[in-house]
């Protein structure tokens, strides 16, 4: 028999890790995006609507500089392509869902993913109810962390020196964890090597879009040749 | 309010239909046993760590150009969190400490 009490329950002892860790960075989040000019309702907005961890952090800092649409999008699409495998996993289980399927599709982040590939359903738990409601409830513990962060940021003075460098060292810490968690390095160092050079010669203002292309493209050839090369051998 | 709000909309906007049309991608297109191409799902299992080192560089794209003292704390910084996070594994723990070390040395150096 299905319980709907048990099935609460389930998404809201699961979501736990969540909630802390998703609580804490939206924090940052928020706090950033006031400092950046952009106040409580600015993250509000991007929270309910984008909902992508690491590429609410870029999104701040490119609209703090202004950065042209076209590198703003280029980026999401960049960064987030990662996402087009999560979905492959529950192709069957999603579509059960019913009404929540769209829902579920657009709470698929990370952790969200992780969650859902380790979790083993008991008897009385209704699976697709609890997973909407494991969706929904990280993804309000991330609103509610922008919302939290950015009435803080709004208290502290104005231009705080150096909380920005919070996005910083977020990237190095997935640079970090893909370092040693990678089958190959190479994606990394590619894209190290495009980032210099593409600064070097193009300077601070205007090169992230042209190294993204030229990453982009690198390995496309890179995953092209080494098949070749598997061909041959 | 910064002075382009439509701007920002329109960057928020964009990002969110973008991160979900790939979020929806596998649904749309796989519904009935249809393999993703070799070269799609190459690019995707591979972009992400090389954008993440992009945009590693791109934080500390203005550390060169800036003062002495803004490059020591960036470094320290950097390091601070790389340390920490080799020791504990915690991003949480790793992105605090490497912003204080770097916020303070910018107050205090």
């Amino acid at each position: 028999m299905k319980d709907r009490r048990k099935t609460l329950q389930f998404a809201l002892m699961k979501t736990l890790p969540i909630a802390v860790s998703y609580f804490f960075v939206a924090v940052a989040f928020g706090m950033l995006m006031t400092q950046a000019g952009y106040p409580l309702p600015w993250s509000l907005f991007t929270s309910v609507w984008v909902y992508s961890g690491a590429f609410q952090f870029v999104l701040v800092s490119f609209l703090a500089a202004g950065a042209p649409l076209l590198t703003i999008s280029l980026t999401a699409l960049f960064m987030s392509s990662r996402h087009i495998f999560y979905g492959l996993s529950f192709l069957q289980e999603f579509r059960r869902a019913g009404k929540a399927f769209p829902y579920l599709i657009f709470g698929l982040t990370d952790e969200v993913y992780s969650l859902f590939c380790s979790l083993e359903y008991p008897p009385e738990v209704d699976q697709p109810r609890a997973m909407f409601e494991i969706a929904l409830f990280s993804q309000l513990y991330w609103i509610l962390g922008s919302v939290a962060g950015a009435a803080a940021g709004s208290l502290l003075p104005a231009n705080v020196k150096g909380i920005d460098f919070c996005l910083t060292a977020l990237f190095v810490t997935i640079v970090l964890d893909q370092w040693k968690n990678a089958a190959s390095r190479r994606p990394a160092l590619i894209g190290f090597a495009c980032a210099l050079v593409c600064l070097a010669l193009l300077g601070a203002s205007r090169f992230i879009l042209p190294a993204m292309m030229l990453a982009a493209g690198l390995l496309l050839l890179d995953a092209k040749f080494r098949k070749e090369a598997a061909h041959e051998a | 309010m910064k002075p382009d709000a439509s701007y920002a909309a329109a960057a928020i906007l964009i990002s969110g239909a973008i991160t979900y049309l790939l979020r929806a991608l596998p649904f749309l297109v796989f519904h009935d046993g249809r393999q993703m191409p070799a070269w799609i799902s190459g690019l995707a299992s591979a972009l992400p760590a090389a954008i993440m080192a992009i945009l590693v560089v791109y934080c500390l794209k203005d550390v060169p150009a800036s003062s002495a003292q803004t490059q020591l704390a960036a470094a320290a910084g950097v390091a601070a969190t790389a340390a920490v996070h080799l020791w504990r594994r915690s991003t949480i723990l790793s992105v605090f400490a490497g912003t204080a070390v770097y916020m303070l040395l910018l107050a205090f150096l």
